[in-house]
Formats: structure tokens, sequence, C-alpha cells
């Protein structure tokens, strides 16, 4: 890396590689003799094929070979009853519109492309449902528990509550439209040797599902994925093409890169699922919270159950003693949904954070006040004690960040000829995990130390906050360390997800520098230097141009002990155009209160990045389905509508940066969730103080405000 | 991809003598939409004629009008001096529309010639009587958010999706054709068509013909302009209403007035009974109130589109407002 680049000790450590087009994608590998895969995919939404004609694409110039279901390579796994139930090119049924069905794999992609046209498939059609509202009025269709039912105190005590409400709320399915598009180069070599290069937020994890689906020893599998053009979640598994695309090469011996279009991005890599949710709270008159009721309803899969934590923070985020949630998945006949940033957090916040602005409203009170009024001081789910919680403080930050002093408690008060100004507020809040990594240090004798671990970074900057650990506890300066990443031969670690990389990965670099440091002072006592020496000349004078360390790190028992949350709040002040129904908003404060600032500046980029995919999640982002074709309508950059730069205003971040004393030996907590968590109830909030009206369908487009 | 011939030439004579020769044969000039709508299947030319090395990319004045060469960029009109003082409404729109890196491409002429962005329209496994004339229309009882409110037929209710049309219709426009034998020239309002019972056919270019320029007369409207464009985001997005609106007054009495809509018809949509009903009166809130009325009759949704019958009259109205701020 071109470490000379950097201008100050906080810099991304891969930034100038990125902006100068030098950090090298899954799609940008050329190995000799590659080969160009296109997925032909299903028209119809459910059924069975009941013939596939591939007779003009084989033929088609430049075309190797056309697979599926009728001539697939063997893949272990999926020759056996058990495993999932959508095993691509093992099964002729359809379960939703745009199923990959086949691939073409020829000598470029154009003539793939032409090819896969050709392929011409017949279908038994049956009935399907892509309607979630649909199937979850019908009561013939299949509901699902998704997280068992919780109950704490008394069940539904808002009904009998001084001041109660009950509302309900709809979140439409999001698409996660990373930049980069998805897709795989697969490499299967003989004697069962493969190496892929992927777009993946875990090396392991897609090295072990190959593994497991073709029954192929992990060892022989080689995954290289250094640098991902973004993620949010769908990269968190190997998707069926995936599959597809390593059965090609191991079907026509070369390898064969796919990458799937735009409107694929839609049907084959997952979404943040549709979601309605009802909440009923209750309150006495002085503005205690006595009842928290959430109910939700999450789109799954036929094929496949996918769950989130759409009703955790209702649990423990506020002081009530009667809580209840349940959660309901039911299936429709679309592609199965994954983890979206925020996850299941994310839609959960939005229901609970709008109906708290809506009690607070009831009750005639600053919703600031309100939730200072119902904080807890202990996790009454769990019961235990916080290992740190600065919420307060961060309200207050926030509170005069925004001028939130300027906010009328009386919707509507503010205007400005057609343009109404509202103020909005919200929390967010997410597990602060720490999962099991290994990291291999290696201290040279050149002043250099080299860090592997086979995490991945899908953009928060894993690297840069790896290398500052490593700076501040070693003292060697950011551009004589290295932090390799993304190569599922280095010291195992989890996937990239759910906020825990830098708590999981960096607690493993603290152990490794620690355990170099003490290996170094041993070193230096034994030759009779003094123990302070540096390690450049203990190295020297021991003859050893290096040493190696590899350390394993995982939390102990004070997770037993504490309840470890990440906090997050955003403050929004809006203007509503009364005639044309337009939203603009025109400032953000988002305060984060996740334990030590690890690295500021890659920090900073996460709740930028978290407040803008919240502005998409609150005012334009949508996946819009025709029902009675069960296709996507919108599927593409013009019509799906995330956010540009000029919907984004000034983002002012800060931290509480305080070490949480128990998490971690950095006392760091993870942060990539929160940014985005709650965001979108701080807009329909600031939007209902703008202008009176309460909108509880995201996103909040022009026709919401004018209904 | 489709195999197709791709042939480039260098002046009028020659461009129309190629397309002539083969009904597949298509112009490409900027080609921001026209390589989309091949990338998605929905056309397939065999055969595509360069045309941006014609020298139709001058911008001047003739006599009372700006004469604009129909491959002039988007970028460069907007951008263009005698643009700016004497016709700010296009200007406007112009820079309403895509972002700045289709706009540099994007032309006169090919803006004109883009086609509806229903969605409809481009999936092939979709019903479109546009796209497919006999399959049915699939908005019409689907998604129909974005489309047509006015001169709907029921075979199609998409909508014309460009910003500097409904300029250039305010701005009474008149475009230039050529053929083989010379030119014509017909008024901007005449050359997009409503869908009726061709609804293949977005204009009334005939297919011998190249769109070679425009000619806007200069007006005393580029005082009190504003071309307001009302959509999901604030940039990159298509209106779900635009109203270009312009209007010069002589002792607070309106003398001469334009309105026009975007994204609420098949064609550019001139408000001619609002303009009616303004000429003489005050430029006040209670008339704009009125006119934006009265430009609502025979209005019709679809479902999914009812709220631009509340949306365009505002829209007119605030752009009035708008405009009549700017003096």
């Amino acid at each position: 890396m071109e470490k000379n680049m950097l201008k100050d000790e906080n810099d991304r450590v891969d930034g100038f590689l990125k902006v100068t087009g030098k950090a090298k994608y899954f799609a940008e590998y050329e190995l000799p003799g590659l080969t160009y895969g296109v997925l032909v995919t299903s028209t119809i939404t459910k059924g069975k094929i009941t013939s596939l004609d591939t007779k003009s694409a084989e033929k088609a110039p430049g075309v190797i070979a056309v697979i599926s279901h009728l001539n697939k390579p063997s893949a272990a796994a999926y020759e056996q009853e058990s495993g999932p139930q959508m095993k691509i090119f093992y099964t002729d049924k359809i379960f939703y519109n745009g199923q990959p069905i086949a691939i073409v794999v020829a000598n470029t992609f154009e003539r793939a492309t032409y090819a896969a046209s050709l392929v011409k498939a017949t279908y038994a059609n049956e009935t399907f449902n892509t309607d979630f509202e649909k199937a979850l009025k019908d009561p013939k269709a299949k509901k699902l528990q998704g997280q068992a039912d919780y109950k704490r105190g008394e069940e539904n005590a808002y009904k009998t509550a001084e001041v109660k409400l009950e509302e309900r709320y709809f979140l439409p399915i999001e698409t996660h439209n990373p930049m980069e598009l998805h897709g795989i180069i697969a490499d299967w070599r003989p004697n069962n040797q493969l190496t892929v290069y992927a777009k993946t937020q875990g090396v392991k994890a897609t090295q072990g599902t190959i593994a497991n689906v073709f029954k192929i020893p992990m060892e022989n599998i080689q995954v290289n994925s250094e640098f991902v053009g973004g993620g949010f979640g769908m990269a968190l598994r190997t998707w069926p093409l995936e599959i597809a695309t390593v059965m090609a090469s191991k079907h026509i011996g070369k390898p064969v890169k796919v990458v799937i279009t735009r409107m694929q991005m839609f049907t084959m890599v997952g979404n943040r699922p549709a979601a309605i949710q009802t909440i009923g709270l209750g309150a006495n008159k002085d503005g205690k919270l006595t009842g928290i009721t959430h109910r939700a309803y999450g789109e799954t899969s036929t094929y496949e159950n996918f769950t989130e934590g759409v009703v955790n923070m209702a649990k423990f985020m506020y002081q009530c003693d009667n809580v209840n949630t349940s959660y309901v998945i039911v299936p429709v006949d679309l592609g199965v949904p994954i983890w979206m940033r925020g996850p299941g957090e994310a839609t959960g916040a939005f229901a609970l954070e709008s109906a708290i602005d809506e009690m607070a409203h009831a009750l005639d009170m600053d919703p600031l006040d309100f939730r200072i009024k119902n904080d807890p001081e202990t996790d009454q789910q769990k019961n235990k004690p916080f290992s740190s919680k600065n919420i307060k403080e961060a309200y207050k930050i926030g509170a005069d960040k925004i001028g939130w002093r300027n906010r009328k408690n009386k919707p509507g008060s503010l205007l400005e000829g057609p343009w109404q100004t509202g103020y909005g507020v919200s929390v967010g809040v997410f597990n602060a995990n720490r999962g099991k990594a290994s990291v291999k240090g290696i201290l040279k004798a050149d002043g250099s130390l080299l860090l592997q671990s086979a995490t991945s970074d899908i953009g928060p900057g894993t690297g840069t906050g790896m290398t500052l650990i490593a700076n501040k506890l070693m003292n060697i300066p950011v551009n004589k360390i290295t932090f390799e990443l993304g190569d599922s031969s280095l010291p195992p670690a989890p996937s990239q997800g759910g906020s825990a990389t830098l708590s999981t990965v960096g607690s493993a670099v603290n152990d490794v520098c620690v355990a170099l440091k003490s290996t170094i002072a041993e070193l230096a006592a034994n030759s009779n230097m003094d123990a302070t020496s540096n390690f450049v000349d203990v190295l020297k004078k021991n003859n050893l141009p290096q040493i190696e360390i590899t350390k394993e790190s995982q939390s102990g028992k004070e997770k037993d002990s504490y309840s470890m949350y990440s906090f997050s709040i955003h403050f929004v002040q809006v203007k509503v155009n009364s005639l044309t129904g337009v939203v603009k908003i025109n400032k953000i404060v988002s305060v984060g209160d996740s334990g030590t600032i690890v690295s500021p500046k890659t920090a900073r980029s996460q709740m930028v990045g978290g407040a803008v995919g919240g502005i998409g999640m609150a005012l334009t982002e949508e996946s819009i389905i025709d029902h009675r074709y069960g296709r996507y309508i919108n599927n593409n950059f013009a019509d799906y509508h995330v956010p540009v730069n000029a919907d984004v205003p000034e983002i002012d971040v800060n931290f509480i940066n305080k070490p949480d004393p128990y998490i971690n030996p950095m006392g760091a907590k993870g942060m990539g969730e929160i940014a985005l968590i709650g965001f979108s109830a701080a807009v329909a909030n600031a939007v209902f103080n703008a202008t009176g009206k309460r909108i509880r369908t995201l996103p909040i487009t022009p026709d919401k405000i004018l209904a | 991809m489709i195999n197709f011939q791709y042939l480039r030439t260098t002046t009028v004579k020659s461009a129309i003598a190629l397309l002539v020769k083969d009904k597949n044969a298509k112009f490409l000039a900027g080609g921001t939409n026209l390589i989309d709508l091949m990338k998605r299947g929905v056309t397939a030319p065999e055969k595509l004629i360069d045309i941006n090395h014609v020298p139709l990319k001058e911008i001047k004045q003739v006599g009372n009008k700006i004469y604009i060469g129909a491959l002039t960029s988007n970028t460069a009109v907007a951008d263009h001096a005698l643009v700016k003082e004497k016709l700010p409404l296009l200007s406007w729109a112009l820079q309403a529309g895509a972002s700045a890196q289709l706009r540099n491409v994007a032309t006169v002429g090919g803006n004109m010639m883009q086609r509806t962005r229903c969605g409809y329209f481009y999936d092939t496994e979709m019903p479109c009587n546009k796209r497919q004339p006999g399959t049915g229309c699939g908005a019409m009882e689907g998604f129909n958010r974005m489309h047509a409110i006015f001169g709907t037929s029921d075979q199609c209710i998409a909508v014309h999706p460009s910003d500097m049309c409904i300029a250039l219709v305010a701005l009474d426009a008149e475009v230039i054709l050529a053929n083989a034998k010379g030119e014509r020239k017909i008024p901007f309002k005449e050359f997009h068509r409503l869908a009726g019972d061709t609804p293949q056919l977005d204009n009334n270019l005939k297919a011998d013909e190249m769109i070679t320029g425009l000619e806007i007369p200069i007006n005393n409207l580029a005082k009190n302009y504003h071309y307001l464009k009302v959509r999901d985001r604030a940039s990159y997005a298509f209106a779900l209403v635009s109203v270009a609106a312009a209007f010069e007054t002589v002792d607070n009495k309106i003398i001469d007035v334009r309105l026009a809509m975007g994204g609420v018809a098949h064609k550019p949509w001139r408000l001619t009974a609002s303009e009616l009903f303004l000429k003489g009166k005050e430029a006040s809130l209670t008339n704009f109130e009125q006119a934006a009325q009265l430009a609502m009759k025979d209005a019709k949704g679809f479902g999914g589109n009812d709220f631009k019958l509340k949306l365009a009259p505002n829209t007119i109205i605030e752009a009035l407002n708008l405009a009549k701020s700017k003096a």
C-alpha cells in the first residue's frame, strides 16, 4: 500500500488506492483463459420448468456451455434430501420471478448476454402471491413465529393506561444496491482445487459454504476478497448465483466470471424485507411509560425463512414494567431477504421511535424530555447493568447542536411561505458484539509490523482501525504497519456484520501487540538490554529477522455480567413544502455513544454513511413489485431512488468517545448499525413537527405529504 | 449483445441518405436513452448512424429568434450566454433534467426523441402497447404513480419524460426537420403526439426525416419565470409534476404568459386555458389559483397517480409565485 500518501495518521490506509483506481475488486482479476457467465432467469413467479431449450444458445458465437438442472455437474450436498430448498440447478421448481435457471458461459460477456436471451423455458404455472399485506390478511396463508414471544409484567398493559395509543407502521422492501454489482470469479482446477475472487463480507464463510456444497476440503479452496465496493449486508452469504458460477467452472474446467446486472441485484442477493408493525404505548399523565406492546410481521420467502431483530429494542430501551413483543414472518413468493444495514433493529426503531414521539405529543411533552424521563438505569430485560451508556449526555450535545430550543412543541408553528420547518429526534441502539478472531503479527527488524487476519472491509475502514490500534500500543508509525485481510488462508475471523469487526478483530490485534511487546521485553532482558529498548535493536542484537505471534481472542465473563449496547441519537431539521409535498432535510446532527473512537475519520464516515442510508429509508427508497406478475417495476438506478448529493445536507457527527470499561481492551463498541438505526423515525418525527402530519408508511414521498 | 452495424457520417445529407436506405436504422447522438433501450432489448436497430460529427452544434441569434442546432449538448445550451440571457426558462429546465454527466452528452434532438420511462415499457416480459402494440397496458391497472392524468387513451397512459421540452413548448419553439428534398418547420407543440390508438408513436417525425435544429422567438419572459420540478429526490429523478411558468407584466397586468406541464401527459402539456385566463389580469395569488384550477379540466387519475390531481395545480401556483417573486 502507498502509505507515503498518508497525510496524517488517521487517514484511511487504502484511501489512496481507492481514489486512484489501484484497489483491485473481484471483477478486475484477469485470469488466463477467463470465460464469462450470464444467468438466465425465470419469467414466471411460481411453478415448474417443463422444458428448457438451450440449442440455439449453445450454437451462438463464442458459447462454451449452457448449464442448468438438465446437465449440472455434481454438487454433493445438493444430491441429498436435506439441505436448502433452493438447490440451484438441482431443482426444476420456480420459487420466485427472476430466479436463476441456467448459466450461459461464453468467451465474452456480450456473447454470453446475447446467448442467454436465446434460452427458452416453458413452465407449468402455479398461483402465487408476492403481496405481503395480502398474505397477512389471508387466514389461510402460512405464518411462522420469527422469535419467541416476550412478556415482562402484564401483557398489553397499554390498553388500560391513562394515556394510550396504538398505531400501525409500514416499511416497504428496500434493496441494498451497493455501487459494486455482485458476482464472483471461480477457477476450478484438477484435483478439486478451487480459487475464487469474491465479493463477500466473509472470506471464511464463503470458503465454508462452497466446501460444504461441493463436499471438498476447506483447504482446497482459496477465497480472495481484498476490496469490496459496499455490502450493507447483501454479501453476508454465498448466494445461489455464486454456486452456479463454481458449478460452471467445474463443468468447463476454466475460470468463469459472473457479474450480475443492476436488475438482478433486486432478485438474486436479498433485500430488507417489508414489515408491518403495530405499537401500543401506555403512559400515566406524568409521562411515565406503563406499557409497551410491539408486534411485528416481516416478509420472508417460501423456500427459506429469514428472521431479524425487529422487536428487540422495545424490550430494554425505555423504563417500563410491562412489555410484550411478538414477531411473525410471512412467506411470499419472492427471493429470500437478508440483513440490510441496521437490519431488523432499524425496521423496529422506525415504528417504536415514531410511537414514542406520538406519545410525547399526546402528553403534550417535548419528545426529548419524554425520552429522558423514561430512560432506564439498568437493562430490565436482562436484569443487568449497562456496561456503559451516556445517552443523556448525547441528548444534550445533539439538542444544542441542532438548535432544539428553536423547536415549537405545537406542530406547524414555523412557517415561511409554503415551507414549514420541523425538528425531530430519535434513538438507535444495537448489540455491542464481540466474537472470536485470530490475528497473526509479524514484527520485523526493518521496523515494520505486519498484521494478518481473514476479516473483511466492505467500506468501514477495517485496515485503518486495526492499524491505529497497533500504532497506539506499539508506538510504531502507521506507515510502518500493514494490515492484510480478505484472504481465506489468513488466521480465521468472522464475517463483517453486526458492527462487530473492530471489537472482535481489534481485540485480537490488541492481544497480538501485547504479546509481541512482552516477547521483545523478554528478549531485551535476556540480552542484557534496557527494558525500554527499541524492538529493532532488540531483534538485531538477537540476530532475529522477525518474530511472529498468532493470537486468538474472544470475550470472557464480562459478557454475563453486563448488558452491552451501542447507542446513537439522531436529530434532524426538515423543511416541508405544503404545496408540493417536498421534504428537504436541512440539517442533521448525529451523536454516537459507542465507547472509545479508535479511528476518528472512518468512524465519522460510518456515521455519515448511516445518515445517508437513513435519508434513503426515510424519504426515497422503495422496491416496487407488480403483484399481478410478481416482477419488480423500478429495478434500476433511475427509478429506485438512493439519495443523491443534493438530498444530503450538512451532517454534524459527534461522539461521546468514552471507553466502555468492559467490552474489550480498547473500550470500543461497534457503530456501523447505530449510524442508521432510528434515523428514519427522526425524519418522520420532524415532518410531523413541521406539518402536523404523521406519516407511518415509508418512504415519505411528496404524495404522502399531500394526501 | 445483438450485433449491429455502426456507421458514421458528417453531413445532414449523407445522414438522411443512410437513414432512408434501411428502415431498421437509427440515428445515434448522445445515446443516453437509445443505448439503455438496446441493452434492455426494447429496441434492436440493425444500423446505428452516428451523427455526432454532423455540424449542428451552433447556437446563434437570427433576427428575433434564437437558433439551436439539434446536436448541441444539453449542457452547452443550458450554459450558453444567449440562452441564459434571453431564454433563461430553457436553461433552468435543462438543468433540472438528468445529471451533469448525462447532460454533457445528451443532445437537443435526442432529448426530444427520448422515450417514456414507464417500467412496463422497459420490461420485455410485461405487457406494453407502446413497445408491442396489442399486448395491453401494464400500467393502467398496475403501478401508475408516475403516469399521465391528461390526454390518456385506453391504450397507453405513459408520460413524456423530458424537462427541456416543457420549456420549449412554453416558449413557442419551432422544430426544423430535414429530409432528402429539403426542410420543413413545425411548431414544437405539434412535434409530440398523444398516445391515442398509436401509442407506439411518440412524435410526428417522419421515417425519412432528421431533426436539425430549433428556433425560439425572443420574448420578454426573461424576468418573471420559473421551472419547478417536483420529484422523489432532489436531483436525478424524473418529474412527478413539473411546471414551466413565465409571464410579462405591464403596470402589474399580465400581458404575456406561458404555462406548460411535464410528467402529466404523453406530450409536453401546454396550459392554454390557464394562459388565456391570466392574460390581462393581475399577477396575484387568487388569479394564480384560478388559473391552476382551469388547468385541471378533464384531468383523470388512475389510482396510483391520483395525487397528481392535487400536486399539479399546487405546482402551477408555486411556480407562478416563484416566477413572480423573481423580479
